[in-house]
């Protein structure tokens, strides 16, 4: 009789990594359902978009590189990619934005690269970053939340939006923005950012309509949302705990120690944290293994340098929000990190271990 | 210490990194007890089920062995011995696929039970405290007991450690999935481990026993607990169930917190871990006498309708356990042995159940799924974290793909236990330990290659030096030797004089003559130099030639003869020009005039042609050592014992001859003589400091003696030894060869010629073996021929170059005289070309002196091209004779010029015919002679080689 030959182990995990990453995708839903509620249709047509034309992206490659088309396109990576994309655009960015920066980040950052676990870069962010630098107008035109626009947006509106640039009434982007009281609307962290080079103090921009009651209207919600999202991540051990853990806590120190020194230029943690994509970076983002650090110590320092560059960035920065970049530089450094935080080899002794790097 | 045991009390225990929890699965067997199963048909035991050596097996195809007999034995300390499972008789041993991932074959021994299961005589011993040390050993290594967790290293190895101990751990980790045969050993047998424990307690004498337990086996540890209730240095530590908590290092660090550090065995750091079910093999052994025939494994897997815990007995096949649990056939057959971590998939159920086989494993498909696609690695870090090794599984990885070994042994690749976790949780699927596997095996080649190099580095350089040595010694002993030669010659002595006419004389006269009279020129050369004995030698040498002439008959042996000769002359190629510069001495000429009386004495003799070559190098080998001492002891007498000794030597050349019958035994003979001549010869040195001359020719003598008498007896021999001979010439002669070259580096003079004469005789050797060889195995010997040859050819021109002087010119004289007589047979054949004599000799004579030199220098040439020709052919088998010539041929006509070869060529002829008139010229001048002898060699050799072609 002779035998199916296999190779220990032969039992297996149940996890795959294409399931790992619908889970990831799955946990984005209550933040886009979020963003849905106090920003309207144009991230989801974002995501759509973005998600379109990365799979289209995935294909052609693949079939140029000749890979196991079914198999890669659906294993979920760029899909995520796009969704990520899609939640961090501005929500009225026109439809090119989702579809050249999906492309350019699976493409370029991802297959260019080698293709899935071998992008040294998030392509999500990169992918962002690349719009923000080649498109700022467009990438810095972030639409005030629904219930301070003076005009209805409903989906037939946004998607003319996106696509012409006008809504169907024919308002402009920018008359959208406009308050009912005739200034024009920002997000918080770029109101707050403003208002300190004109020369007002934290406590005073905390009056703005735009961040209403407690942090920003909406997007304190929204970051909400993600967070719940995260959290129900490593419930599920898709993500490791450490790094958004890391990284919250390493802005809250920042943070603290920003307003130990001058209460009047800095903003509270609270407002950090629910603001801009800060938790969609710490357990979307960050924790994106390709790009990340490997070794758990790595990952602490991973997280709290991207903290510090965040932090660095909100607060002195020319860019009202920073995780985007923050994650570039931290990918960049991931590979060095990695090298410097080599666990020490069970029976070697820890100068070895570490004399290897 | 303390602080452990209290922690350990507490029921604290330590933690190792990383780690799994994959599903447990024991309850498929673990509620039913373990079974005895009915004897199989057959027992398949593998000599070799541990780490270390397999023992030599010490029963025969077809005897009957009793229960717990032993089958194998090995006095290495690495080894244990098998024993026969059940009384039955041996069947077959022959490779057989056996437990190894890689389906390796391997040497088994079959065993096919009579069913009678009769035991062997056992030994009870009731009291085991009442054995030393040392008898517990004794009996657990014969017990052939070795660890029966997984790695199977010997177990007495384990246990004889003279470290001090601190912790013996009893290891029932037992933390593989599936596995529960120690679970159900314990809770049916604890109260003989608890014996087996007591036993290694006595012999290893820690200060304490640690039993980690992992805590999904509450029965056991329950059993366990209660056995040991009244033993004060037992403790049953109950670990949390974590995989791989089994693996030794693991359990050391739970239990201890000590880390073992990386190539460094537990016991430096006192801690010596056995397996449960060694601790029951042991007690087993110890008490009952009972050797390790029989194992629990667990047979499992929901591929079986009855999965349950059995004993089997070792070298059950598989398939038969498979059977007895009812396993229902799939389409995807995959079967275990291991656990599903760590085990690996068997090729056939014909797979024998070995002292570490503690499970089987028939999954089901949906259990165990066999096809995992592998993705990209994404760099999740899920292997780092659950190494429990503390490695980074996915940095591996890639170097292990990309061949990069230098990576891999600075990510520490070796420390990897192979235990799976890495792999298990790898969400992309990457089969990882696979990739480690791969790895591993790749840098041990890697290193095994770099060290062979470094071996053969070290040899060529140690080659190089001592040629080096031997060259300068050799420069240095020649100088010596020329300017004593010198100073000898120009002392214008009657003496001198008188033996260079004397010489000169004898030589004219044996050219003069021609075969019909061979024995007077060796009369003549012996009478002229006119001290002792002459008349006894010239006698006896007439006697000889006389025997001889009237053998000749067989022509086509002559073919053969020349292509022996061509051979045999080959090392003296080298030493030719240098050796003609100083024909002047009387010795050499002496020498030559032997040669050439020999030579005769060969060509007469040529019936077997082997026969004649291995005389020839017998009365090389004799008349060299007798040369040799000559210069150095004989200052005065030298012409005498040279005579003496070249009598002897042909007597004995002619006794050989007269024997030969068989060829090959000759072969075969000289090289015994060889062998046998060596140790005399060497002797010789050291003996000769005073009376040099008789000692020496009375060892040759004695050595000769020996020579035939091993000839004799090796004709019954060498009937059979000659297949293998073929084969061993290369081994045979490479220890000679270097035996010869050690030899001389220290009494240099006598030895190194000895050694060169020794040489030379096999290179002859050789030449004459494979002739006969040839004519057998003429598509094996190409192969060897070359290898043989080489070493052979190498060693006689290093020789060669040592004993200048005397023994080149013997050689070349030899070399030339048998070439001249080959020709004059030729002729005697030939005798239809005739052509004008007397001109070319006359031409001969004028243009001698002016083409002295060139014709040495040609001379040498040519036999150089036959040399290496020589070699070429050997080494194709077949049609040799005629490519060889053809070969020689061309290059002669390159370089040669026409004159030369025509003048040779007349010489030749007119000799053939006139005998007496052509004498004449040459008796002149000893010069002369010398180079017409050359001129004459060549020019037969030439016209052989046509009528060869023809
Ligand atoms: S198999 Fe090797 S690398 Fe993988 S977890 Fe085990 S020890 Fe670590
Ligand atoms: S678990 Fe697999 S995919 Fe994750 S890092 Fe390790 S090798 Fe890569």
């Amino acid at each position: 009789m002779a035998f199916w030959i296999a190779i220990s182990p032969h039992n297996h995990i149940q996890k795959t990594t294409s399931a790992l990453m619908r889970l990831v995708i799955y946990a984005t839903i209550p933040g886009i359902l979020a963003q849905w509620y106090f920003f309207g249709w144009g991230n989801l047509i974002h995501i759509f978009l973005a998600t379109t034309t990365a799979l289209v992206a995935e294909f052609f490659v693949l079939s140029l590189r000749e890979k196991k088309i079914p198999q890669q396109i659906f294993d979920g990576s760029a899909v995520l990619t796009a969704v990520l994309l899609g939640v961090s655009l501005p929500a009225l960015a026109p439809w090119w934005i989702s579809v050249i920066g999906a492309a350019f980040a699976v493409v370029i950052v991802k297959q260019l690269y080698g293709g899935l676990g071998h992008n040294p870069f998030n392509p999500a962010m990169a992918g962002y970053v690349m719009l923000l630098i080649s498109f700022p107008v467009q990438m810095t035109s972030w639409q005030p939340p629904l219930e301070l626009m003076a005009h209805n947006l409903d989906f037939v509106n946004t998607l003319t939006m996106i696509f012409s640039g006008f809504t169907s009434e024919g308002f402009s982007l920018e008359q959208l923005k406009t308050h009912v009281d005739g200034y024009t609307m920002a997000t918080p962290l770029d109101t707050v950012k403003t208002n300190l080079t004109l020369g007002l103090t934290i406590s005073e921009s905390m009056n703005n309509t735009v961040i209403g009651d407690h942090f920003g209207i909406g997007w304190e919600w929204i970051n909400a949302a993600f967070f719940a999202g995260g959290i129900f991540l490593i419930y599920k051990k898709a993500i490791d705990w450490v790094t958004p853990f890391v990284f919250l806590f390493s802005l809250f120190v920042f943070t603290f120690i920003s307003f130990m020194l001058s209460p009047d230029t800095s903003s509270s943690t609270m407002f950090h944290w629910l603001n801009g994509a800060c938790m969609l970076g710490a357990f979307f983002i960050l924790t994106d293994p390709v790009s990340g650090a490997t070794s758990t110590k790595g990952r602490i320092v991973f997280a709290a340098l991207a903290a510090f560059l965040v932090f660095i960035i909100r607060q002195y920065g020319g860019y009202p929000d920073a995780v985007a970049f923050s994650v570039l530089l931290c990918n960049m450094c991931a590979p060095l990190i990695d090298q410097y935080t080599r666990p020490r080899t069970y029976g070697h002794s820890e100068s070895k271990g570490e004399g290897n790097a | 210490m303390d602080s452990i045991i209290q922690r350990i009390d507490k029921g604290q225990f330590w933690k190792f990194h990383g780690g799994i929890h994959p599903p447990e699965q024991k309850f498929i067997t673990a509620d039913q007890p373990i079974r005895t199963l009915p004897l199989p048909n057959e027992l398949i035991l593998p000599l070799q089920q541990h780490i270390g050596q397999a023992g030599k097996v010490i029963v025969n195809i077809g005897d009957s062995v009793l229960k717990g007999q032993p089958l194998t034995h090995s006095d290495h300390p690495m080894a244990v011995p098998i024993h026969a499972p059940t009384s039955g008789k041996v069947t077959q041993i022959k490779p057989s696929v056996i437990a190894h991932p890689s389906g390796l074959e391997e040497l088994c021994l079959f065993l096919e039970p009579d069913g009678e299961d009769k035991w062997c005589t056992r030994n009870i011993c009731t009291d085991f405290t009442t054995l030393s040390n040392e008898q517990l050993i004794e009996k657990i290594a014969n017990a052939g007991i070795s660890g029966m967790g997984g790695a199977g290293f010997p177990t007495h190895i384990k246990v004889n450690n003279s470290a001090e101990i601190e912790y013996l751990i009893i290891n029932a980790a037992e933390c593989e999935p599936y596995i529960t045969a120690d679970d159900l050993l314990i809770r049916e047998q604890s109260p003989t481990i608890i014996d087996g424990i007591n036993i290694l307690h006595k012999i290893v004498s820690p200060k304490v026993v640690l039993i980690g337990i992992e805590d999904n086996k509450p029965k056991a540890i329950q059993a366990l607990k209660n056995a040991t209730k009244n033993i004060e240095y037992i403790k049953v530590c109950v670990i949390p169930t974590k995989y791989p908590s089994g693996g030794e290092k693991q359990l050391i660090q739970i239990l201890t917190g000590k880390e073992i550090p990386s190539g460094s065995l537990p016991s430096s750091q006192g801690v010596v871990m056995q397996n449960i079910a060694t601790c029951y093999a042991i007690a087993d052994a110890v008490i009952n006498d009972v050797p390790l025939i029989k194992r629990v494994t667990t047979v499992t897997g929901l591929g079986l309708n009855k999965p349950q815990n059995v004993w089997a007995l070792l070298g059950t096949p598989v398939g038969f356990l498979l059977k007895n649990c009812e396993y229902h056939t799939q389409d995807t057959k995959q079967v275990i042995m291991g656990g599903p971590m760590m085990g690996f998939s068997l090729p056939s159920d014909r797979v024998p159940v070995v002292k570490i086989t503690n499970c089987i494993l028939a999954p089901s498909e949906k259990e165990i799924s066999t096809k995992d696609e592998e993705i990209e690695c994404i760099r999740c870090g899920q292997c780092a974290d659950v190494c429990p090794a503390q490695l980074l599984p996915q940095e591996l990885q890639w170097s292990a793909k990309a061949k990069d070994h230098d990576q891999l042994n600075k990510l520490n690749l070796f420390d990897c236990i192979e235990c799976g976790a890495c792999a298990y949780v790898c969400p992309s699927h990457i089969p990882l330990v696979h990739y480690y596997r791969i790895g591993k095996s790749e840098i041990r080649e890697q290193k095994q290659l770099e060290l062979k190099a470094e071996k053969a580095k070290v040899r060529f350089e140690a080659r190089k030096a001592r040629l080096e040595r031997d060259k300068k010694a050799r420069e240095e002993k020649q100088r010596l030797a020329s300017e004593a030669r010198k100073a000898r010659m120009n002392s214008g002595t009657t003496e001198a004089n008188n033996e260079k006419s004397a010489v000169a004389a004898a030589l004219a006269r044996v050219k003069a003559k021609k075969q019909q009279t061979p024995t007077n020129d060796d009369n003549a050369t012996e009478a002229k130099s006119s001290q002792a004995n002459p008349q006894i030698a010239a006698a006896i040498a007439r006697a000889k030639a006389k025997k001889l002439a009237a053998k000749k008959e067989a022509e086509q042996t002559e073919v053969s003869a020349t292509k022996n000769i061509e051979e045999t002359t080959t090392p003296d190629v080298e030493s030719t020009p240098e050796a003609t510069d100083k024909p002047k001495d009387k010795k050499a000429q002496v020498a030559a005039a032997v040669a050439k009386a020999k030579a005769k004495k060969l060509a007469a003799k040529k019936e077997a042609e082997q026969t004649e070559v291995s005389a020839t190098k017998n009365i090389e080998e004799t008349t060299t050592p007798d040369v040799e001492s000559t210069p150095e002891a004989t200052d005065k007498p030298k012409d005498k014992k040279a005579q003496v000794a070249a009598a002897i030597a042909r007597a004995k050349a002619k006794k050989l001859a007269a024997k030969k019958e068989a060829e090959q035994t000759e072969v075969s003979a000289t090289k015994n003589i060889e062998e046998t001549t060596t140790p005399d010869v060497e002797s010789t040195p050291e003996a000769t400091d005073k009376p040099k001359d008789k000692k020496a020719q009375v060892a040759a003598a004695v050595a000769k003696a020996k020579a035939k008498k091993l000839a004799a007896k090796k004709e019954a021999e060498t009937a059979k030894a000659r297949e293998s001979q073929s084969e061993n010439i290369e081994e045979t002669t490479t220890p000679e060869v270097k035996s010869t070259t050690e030899v001389t580096d220290k009494p240099k003079d006598k030895k190194a010629l000895v050694a060169a004469a020794v040489a030379k005789a096999k290179a002859k050797k050789l030449a004459a073996k494979k002739e006969v060889e040839q004519a057998k195995t003429q598509e094996s010997q190409p192969e060897n021929a070359e290898e043989t040859i080489t070493p052979e050819v190498k060693s006689t021109t290093e020789v060669a170059d040592k004993p200048k002087d005397k023994k080149a010119l013997v050689a070349a004289a030899v070399a030339k005289a048998k070439a001249k007589k080959l020709a004059a047979k030729k002729e005697a054949e030939q005798a239809k070309a005739p052509e004008p004599v007397p001109e070319s000799v006359k031409d001969i004579a004028s243009s001698i002196d002016d083409n002295q030199t060139s014709v040495h220098v040609v001379e040498s040439s040519v036999q150089k091209k036959e040399n290496q020709s020589d070699i070429k052919n050997s080494s194709h088998s077949g049609n040799t004779i005629k490519s060889l010539d053809e070969e020689v041929e061309q290059k002669e006509n390159v370089k040669e010029d026409d004159k030369k070869s025509k003048i040779a060529a007349a010489v030749a002829k007119a000799r053939a015919k006139k005998k007496e008139e052509k004498s004449a010229p040459i008796t002149i001048e000893e010069d002369k002679k010398n180079r017409i002898a050359a001129a004459v060699a060549k020019a037969k050799a030439k016209k052989q080689q046509r009528s060869e072609l023809n």
